[in-house]
């Protein structure tokens, strides 16, 4: 398939005046979640950045495959097992389209994030890092794009460094360059801060890293919820997210990888469909992608993960960034005027996330503030985000984070802010 | 504070603002742990928010001491002291402590604080707690008091 430079769907705005917007409330009737109340409160759900709610699609999509074709792939001859399949390579189509990666093969379902960087670290990182080599990551990663790389240095003996950012989250390029040397064999780095939500400029990175000769993977859990992704406009060599923040099952996610280093990477599970042939003298393998998806796959997963990307695609990706910069900006302007608020994470270049502390004379401890906000029906999270190293940073146990997606409206973010105000009245 | 004036003073309240804000004074009025008591070891195992939990027996105040019995012997009571860096769980801990604290291990392992919860209708916060050093610290006062158990 010829490589796609665009997202899976363009959107159908014509003019750049913000004529078109998202129908929010038809996007709100589709997630069957929000229609809930919660300790007797309307649920105002701001935790997607932990995990998205389903649309309707999505769900009907697992029912669909658990109540009709529901049978193994690749394997049988009979037609649901075919049917099956024909929906499990139609989502890995739909992935393909969605981060514009130049071969469809190079798509590899795995379970998210987390197993998408360990599967890099124990195939081509394994393979390709060595004794004085280093590996370069930025202090605002999530820990699964830190605790692989540290364990792959324990057993090859490479050095993991570490790039910082400032007060505002926003990371020292300079830095950053500084760090590079021809040691580097591959920065891991973060495109959207899951704990910041800072938006790296990965493209720069890129070409920094590939000045040196070191490959770039880039962690887009935080990205792929909020706007398009192209990785072949990224130029990064590796690019991971998760299925279950952008609208579809938990246990599924893709890695995307250019063929030759997932190749020289080799297979990492082993097990059934990755093989060509086993005897018990020797095995050889499977080309990609079942090379890198040892046993029976997340099927329904990954079905569901393809309709929920062509979902989030027919709204209109670009459409989606326009909505959620709006709500940032909106929410951002409401917690300003909050006395004793302060955010964290005021990088100019934000998507998703409002992470804040109480100040003060409050000092109030995240947990009591998701706990009062709970009881008014606001689902937030708090705590260190598993990127303890930010919250080491600035001195604190933690934040309380809403984090946006596309079916949140401003109401959202008015119930957010008085529930704080309410919350600091009650902690007072 | 008893835990029989806990439960009272819960009954009059109407609302969950009422209920939370009486939390927040109960952990408000329990006495702080001093720094030096607020160590690693002492931490409650947790990612939300950070519970620290001492546990020490001493003799019930009359109680015949035997010099054959120990360190927990029958008659010996159990004391708690807890502290947390939020201040909401800090008022759980302090119900908790209004129950537990001052008792005989054989007490203790008859008491439910579940029952007590459910009563206080805060049973949720046992299960919305369970990874915030709260619910470990239920485990680690039982345990204690299985040790010195009869």
């Amino acid at each position: 398939m010829a490589p796609r430079s665009a997202p899976a769907v363009q959107p159908t705005r014509t003019t750049d005046l913000p004529t078109q917007r998202l129908d929010i409330q038809s996007i709100r009737a589709q997630i069957p979640a929000l229609a809930q109340l919660v300790n007797g409160k309307p649920l105002v759900y701001l935790d997607s950045g932990a995990t998205s709610l389903k649309p309707q699609i999505v769900i009907d999509a697992l029912v669909d495959y658990y109540g009709g074709c529901c049978a193994n792939v690749h394997r049988g001859v009979h037609t649901l097992s075919q049917r099956a399949t024909t929906l499990l390579e139609q989502a890995r189509e739909t992935v393909q389209a969605y981060i514009g990666a130049p071969e469809l093969h190079e798509c590899i379902f795995v379970r998210g994030v987390t197993e998408g960087i360990n599967l890099v670290a124990n195939t081509w990182a394994q393979r390709h890092i060595g004794p004085g080599d280093e590996i370069l990551i930025t202090a605002m990663e999530h820990h699964s794009n830190i605790v692989p790389w540290q364990m792959l240095c324990e057993r090859v003996g490479a050095t993991l460094k570490v790039a910082p950012f400032d007060t505002r989250g926003v990371l020292d390029m300079d830095a950053f360059a500084a760090l590079l040397s021809s040691r580097t064999k591959l920065v891991a780095a973060v495109q959207v801060s899951n704990a910041l939500g800072t938006i790296n400029p990965v493209v720069e990175m890129v070409q920094l890293a590939h000045a040196v000769g070191a490959k770039v993977l880039l962690d887009g859990a935080q990205a792929v919820p909020h706007g398009p992704v192209n990785v072949a406009a990224l130029g990064c060599d590796f690019y991971v997210f998760s299925g279950h923040k952008v609208f579809a099952p938990t246990g599924i996610g893709v890695l995307w990888g250019r063929r030759a280093l997932l190749e020289a990477g080799g297979p990492w599970h082993g097990g059934g469909d990755m093989i060509r042939r086993v005897t018990f003298e020797k095995s050889t393998y499977a080309e990609l992608p079942a090379l890198l998806e040892a046993g029976t796959p997340h099927i329904a997963g990954a079905i569901g993960l393809g309709a929920a990307l062509r979902w989030q695609s027919a709204l209109g990706l670009d459409l989606i960034a326009a909505h959620e910069a709006d709500l940032l900006a909106y929410g951002t302007r409401l917690l300003e005027e909050i006395d004793g608020v302060r955010l964290i994470g005021t990088s100019p270049n934000k998507a998703g996330v409002l992470g804040f502390v109480l100040d003060g004379t409050i000092g109030a401890h995240p947990s009591d503030v998701g706990m009062l906000l709970d009881q008014q029906g606001v689902a937030v999270r708090t705590g260190h985000h598993c990127a303890e190293p930010v919250m080491d940073f600035f001195g604190i146990p933690g934040t309380v984070r809403a984090s946006l997606a596309v079916y949140n409206n401003r109401g959202d973010l008015d119930a957010l802010a008085a529930g704080v105000q309410k919350a600091i009245r009650l902690l007072s | 504070m008893t835990v029989e004036e806990i439960v009272e003073n819960f009954e009059l309240l109407d609302d969950w603002e009422e209920r939370y804000r009486y939390i927040i004074d109960l952990g408000k009025k329990l006495a702080p742990l001093p720094d030096e008591m607020k160590v690693e070891s002492a931490l409650v195992p947790g990612c939300i928010s950070r519970v620290w939990l001492h546990c020490t027996t001493a003799p019930a105040v009359g109680a015949e001491r035997d010099g054959a019995k120990g360190l927990g012997a029958m008659g010996d009571l159990l004391h708690f002291q807890a502290d947390s860096d939020a201040i909401i769980v800090k008022g759980l801990v302090a119900i908790v402590l209004s129950l537990y604290d001052a008792k005989t291990a054989d007490e203790i392992l008859t008491l439910d604080v579940s029952d007590l919860f459910d009563r206080l209708d805060l049973g949720n916060q046992l299960s919305a707690n369970r990874r915030n050093g709260f619910v470990s610290m239920l485990g680690q006062i039982r345990a204690f008091a299985q040790q010195h158990a009869n």
